[in-house]
């Protein structure tokens, strides 16, 4: 039998996943729905004036993308763990911490990307000013893999276990401080005018290095869970 | 030099070792925290600026500086465990871990306590508080998972990865929060150049220091042997090191 190599393995698997995907919009657009649902209730919550909701749309904005991606990164590994495909994986020829990267990048072209994709109008309805927004955008679109990588080292590592949710919160939370501190930042020097380039060149360094790091994090994660 | 580490890492020669080496950790850290509290309570000079208000420090500063030196030393005996599979390693570890969670604690307290009369709040969000409040977490998350799993093989695997991808993350966790904001008056000790503190006050800083460090590893050694016992509950050598046959 031929043994596809790495790039093509990479695509085949992403092209898999995001068949998969496509398949069940439903669940997939959770995530989507949920960022767009927290960030209405902040003007409920609070009082609808355009000044409190323009101070406060770059922390809604971001902690409403940390959250989604967090509920998204519960259902990453589990299907094909229960299914016994990752078992599979696990034995392929192809290095395991390649095959998890290419889940998670699909795992991110469905969830992680729409929310990059959704965030002007989220944040149009917070009155965040129009300078922050392509800031905003870009800074999601590096974070938000980051946010992805990370959900996958620690969805690898309870993706056995029954009692998963609350659980994969805490372990994903601290480590994604730094991202939704940069994050923040990058929207709010964007607001005031000022130059953020700074914030955007951190996160994608952080960016970097979850990916060049975390796949084998994931390996190592999956290959003890799946003991 | 190969011997003598799978000697140390052997779960009978740990029992006995620690037997020997806990009470004169145990006496040292009695004495040194005794000395040191005494001497910073009432043998310092009051601060020019603080007053009386600044020997929390003695306790304060010694319990942050543990806090941080603890994950450090349990990332590292998890990754000793999990590389050499050594399961005394991550016996250590797992016992590290409550401590290091009692210490970082201890270092938020007393933080909060002296941030009262010197800026008028109990809790301000500073880049150093915050910092420590996240490694409080990060140790909750080590044991939760730890506790989450029931295979105890697994779980000693899985939490040794989690603390070192937490020790990684240490560093960025820092310095992104210090960028974010800061309050916290600047490191007192610090390795380069000269103290920013009169050697009167820092005689006594040290010697707690010295001591935590002390009471740190006897409640370590203790923690870790009740670990090993519970682990090799059925093993004969225990069984005769214990007397019960």
């Amino acid at each position: 039998m031929e043994v596809p190599g790495l790039g093509q393995a990479f695509a085949l698997q992403v092209g898999r996943d995001m068949r998969l995907a496509f398949r069940h919009l439903g669940q997939l657009a959770n995530p989507l729905m949920f960022f767009i649902m927290v960030t209405t209730l902040f003007p409920l919550a609070l009082n609808p004036s355009p000044q409190l909701l323009e101070a406060i749309a770059p922390g809604v904005v971001w902690v409403a993308a940390l959250l989604a991606s967090l509920l998204a990164s519960e259902s990453l590994f589990r299907q094909d763990v229960d299914d016994g495909t990752m078992e599979q994986l696990a034995l392929s020829p192809q290095p395991l911490a390649l095959m998890l990267l290419a889940k998670t990048a699909a795992h991110w072209l469905m969830t992680g990307l729409p929310l990059v994709l959704i965030s002007p109008i989220v944040a149009y309805g917070l009155f965040l000013p129009q300078e922050a927004v392509p800031v905003t955008m870009g800074a999601l679109a590096l974070a938000t893999p980051i946010l992805s990588l990370i959900g996958g080292m620690m969805a690898a590592l309870t993706v056995g276990l029954r009692r998963g949710g609350g659980l994969l919160s805490l372990l994903i939370l601290p480590i994604a401080m730094p991202v939704l501190i940069f994050g923040a930042r990058a929207t709010d020097l964007a607001m005031t005018g000022m130059e953020s380039v700074g914030a955007i060149y951190l996160l994608a360094a952080l960016l970097l290095l979850a990916m060049s790091l975390s796949p084998f994090a994931m390996a190592a994660a999956m290959r003890i869970s799946l003991d | 030099m190969w011997k003598f580490i799978h000697k140390f890492g052997s779960p009978p020669h740990f029992y006995r070792l620690s037997v020997v080496l806990t009470p004169w950790f145990g006496w040292a850290a009695a004495i040194l925290i005794t000395a040191g509290t005494l001497g910073g309570l009432y043998l310092a000079p009051p601060d020019y600026q603080q007053g009386e208000g600044f020997r929390i420090i003695y306790v304060h500063v010694p319990s942050a500086s543990m806090s941080m030196f603890v994950y450090v030393n349990m990332a590292l005996a998890a990754a000793v465990g999990l590389i050499w599979r050594i399961k005394l390693a991550h016996a250590v570890a797992a016992a590290a871990a409550p401590i290091g969670a009692s210490f970082t604690f201890l270092a938020l307290a007393t933080g909060s306590i002296w941030a009262k009369p010197m800026w008028g709040t109990w809790w301000v969000w500073d880049a150093r508080l915050t910092s420590e409040l996240v490694l409080l977490f990060l140790y909750f998350g080590y044991m939760a998972l730890r506790a989450a799993i029931d295979d105890e093989n697994r779980a000693d695997r899985a939490s040794a990865l989690l603390a070192i991808i937490g020790l990684i993350n240490i560093p960025i966790i820092k310095y992104s929060v210090e960028w974010w904001n800061t309050l916290h008056q600047p490191a007192t000790i610090s390795k380069m150049g000269k103290p920013a503190m009169d050697g009167d006050m820092l005689t006594w800083l040290l010697l707690n220091i010295a001591g935590f460090m002390c009471f740190f590893i006897a409640v370590l050694l203790i923690s870790a042997r009740a670990e090993v016992i519970r682990r090799a509950r059925d093993q004969k050598w225990l069984k005769q090191a214990l007397g019960v046959t």
